[in-house]
């Protein structure tokens, strides 16, 4: 469903009195996001994170830092402009609601993918990030992430580009080099 | 060890083997582990060789042929950790950027000694931390993970919150001093003149000093001015555990408009609260030990600084005053180092600390001091979330120390975090909560009327 489509369903819905008015009046403000980071949760622009089944917490600082400038995004720092700190919380829990992206269809290079596994594994991403990479709290989930995002996030950690809530990427991507990140984005991106 | 500590953990183990969960103990008795003796235990032989324990790194091996080779090492909060399933439950709790509603607040969950009240002063400053209060009694309140300092003023009986500064780094510490409001983040330290004037339109802070190491673990800091009018502060060691450099794990203190700087302690692992002994004129501090060594080990400390320039307080050798650390312990005795005037409970966490010296709290409390103990992670159940007050003996050590502010965790999570104390003129107390974003009041004597001095 087209987020237009899925706007004008809530707005009947709202109209025929099926739908109280909070819901009607969030689901206004989740079309914009959907628009970019895809109407079923999984994002089809480049560089746009995939937000579906995200973890709140971690959705509720990211749109924070947004709104407070913290992070730096042209359009994320204009979209958040204004909202209030309900409608941030609001917002997490709604696309932490929504599916989980799926995995490309090409499963790719299975002996690239068992090098990267154990490279993961060896700097304990899936300690935080959970063994299924789907993530806990504040921290993020990774699964089925879009491999440019997380390649252009783990490069942002590392350069400082990206500002840290808590500085725990920032220490430890700070031993790892780009050729790992590019290994661990290809894994990430292609969990089945 | 004294009756408080070993009261506390015979209940404790009471609860425990009742198989109840520790939170239907006693109020008390969930406060564990205070212990103003000085530290007498028998340091805990290292169960294994150095650097051979779990978590360590290889120092003698060669470069790995790729890089794909390489650990990474673990971030700072995680050095030392063992690789087990309850470890990867333990982790910071950290609070989300978004302040609680004042009717959410947890203030009716709080116990105190009879004849306190506790009322909330002002809500929706989001990561609340250090306090200090202005010559006109505006409040100012730091915040660590945003990037902001606000603050509160009383317009005729309400109080009006303002963003008075932001795009700071960690701005965690504050001080004031002939009303120039003085703000240290993690790599510089920066003053606003004359700032109560100003609050409409502060300008920018003016930096003094930036000869500071940049690393966002541990680099926040205390701040406070000196009876030598004298800016002391803190850098932290940049890791849970490891050998610091010559410029971090110590106490400088500056001009105040940022020269010659000197460090006046070392050893130091990270200190987020400070003050000065009202009469003795000696510095003061908490000091948070290292993480994962056990659950019960070692205690933070209660520290004063007798010897400028030549106190060393033990990091990374010794822990908590009596342990002699597993790795870096070797060749030494924790009798080399300071010793702390407490222990204030593992993990447990203090951080701000403020003697009393104001007239309205009872006799007993002049020139004690009142720590907050933000609570601890890395422990399954947790002990901290409270404040306890130090009474001291006429030589500045320790005679006991109390509960005085008891209930932030309830069923082991917390529903608050206590962060820093300051007074305000008319003697009462603040307590900052940086979990919920709220400032706190606590007062003495009959509760006031609403509406009525506030």
């Amino acid at each position: 469903m087209t987020p237009t489509g899925k706007a004008a369903r809530f707005v009947a819905a709202y109209l025929a009195g099926t739908l109280p008015a909070f819901a009607a009046d969030l689901d206004e403000k989740l079309a914009p996001c959907l628009s970019c980071h895809g109407a079923q949760g999984q994002s089809e622009l480049e560089n746009v994170p995939s937000l579906g089944a995200q973890t709140a917490p971690y959705t509720v600082i990211q749109l924070f830092m947004f709104r407070e400038k913290m992070r730096v995004s042209d359009p994320m720092n204009e979209m958040t402009k204004g909202l209030a700190d309900a409608d941030l919380q609001a917002l997490a829990d709604a696309l932490a609601a929504m599916p989980p992206p799926k995995p490309p269809e090409d499963a790719g290079d299975p002996a690239r993918l068992e090098r990267a596994r154990a490279l993961i594994e060896q700097n304990h991403c899936n300690t935080c990030h959970g063994p299924d990479f789907s993530g806990q709290q504040t921290v993020p989930r990774l699964a089925d992430q879009r491999e440019d995002y997380l390649l252009k996030t783990l490069r942002e950690y590392k350069s400082g580009a990206r500002h840290a809530y808590e500085p725990i990427m920032l220490e430890v991507l700070q031993p790892l080099d780009d050729a790992q990140f590019v290994e661990f984005a290809y894994y990430l991106a292609h969990l089945r | 060890m004294n009756s408080i500590r070993s009261r506390s953990r015979s209940l404790l183990f009471a609860a425990v083997a009742a198989g109840t969960v520790v939170a239907a103990a006693p109020t008390w008795a969930q406060q564990p582990a205070v212990n103003p003796s000085s530290p007498t235990q028998p340091p805990v032989p290292p169960s294994a060789q150095p650097g051979a324990g779990p978590g360590s790194q290889p120092l003698t091996s060669p470069a790995p042929a790729s890089s794909a080779q390489a650990p990474a090492a673990p971030p700072s909060w995680m050095q030392g950790a063992p690789s087990t399933a309850a470890v990867a439950k333990l982790a910071p709790v950290p609070a989300l950027p978004i302040a609680t509603a004042v009717d959410k607040l947890p203030t009716a969950k709080l116990k105190l000694p009879e004849g306190f009240n506790i009322e909330v002063y002002a809500a929706g400053l989001t990561n609340a931390r250090s306090l200090r209060v202005g010559d006109n009694g505006t409040v100012f309140v730091s915040t660590r993970v945003l990037d902001r300092i606000y603050a509160i003023s009383d317009k005729d009986g309400k109080k009006e919150v303002k963003t008075i500064a932001t795009g700071l780094n960690s701005p965690n510490g504050l001080a004031l001093h002939n009303g120039t409001l003085y703000i240290a983040e993690i790599n510089k330290i920066s003053k606003i003149d004359n700032i109560e004037a100003q609050l409409d339109n502060p300008p920018k802070p003016t930096v003094i000093y930036d000869d500071l190491p940049s690393d966002a673990p541990h680099g926040w800091k205390f701040l406070t001015v000196g009876p030598d009018n004298k800016l002391y502060f803190n850098i932290g060691a940049p890791c849970n555990i490891c050998m610091p450099s010559d410029r971090h794990a110590q106490i400088r203190r500056i001009n105040l408009d940022g020269s010659g700087a000197e460090v006046v302690a070392r050893g130091t692992r990270q200190i987020v609260g400070m003050d000065w002994h009202p009469t003795m004129k000696v510095l003061y501090f908490t000091e948070n030990q290292r993480d994962w060594l056990s659950e019960d080990q070692p205690n933070d400390k209660l520290n004063r600084l007798l010897d400028p320039g030549k106190d060393h307080f033990g990091f990374p050798y010794c822990a908590g005053g009596d342990i002699p650390d597993p790795q870096f312990g070797w060749g030494h005795s924790c009798d080399e180092f300071t010793k702390p005037v407490a222990q204030l409970g593992p993990h447990s966490a203090p951080l701000g600390m403020r003697f009393y010296t104001g007239n309205m709290f009872p006799a007993p409390y002049q020139n004690a001091i009142f720590i907050a103990r933000h609570g601890s992670w890395n422990k399954t159940h947790k002990i901290g979330g409270d404040i306890v007050v130090a009474k001291l003996n006429a030589d500045g050590t320790v005679q006991s120390i109390e509960p005085f502010i008891t209930g932030f965790i309830v069923d082991n999570n917390y529903v608050g975090r206590p962060a820093d104390i300051e007074w305000l003129k008319d003697g009462s107390m603040l307590l900052s909560d940086d979990y919920n974003g709220a400032v706190y009041r606590i007062t003495y004597g009959p509760p006031r009327q609403a509406g009525m001095g506030r």
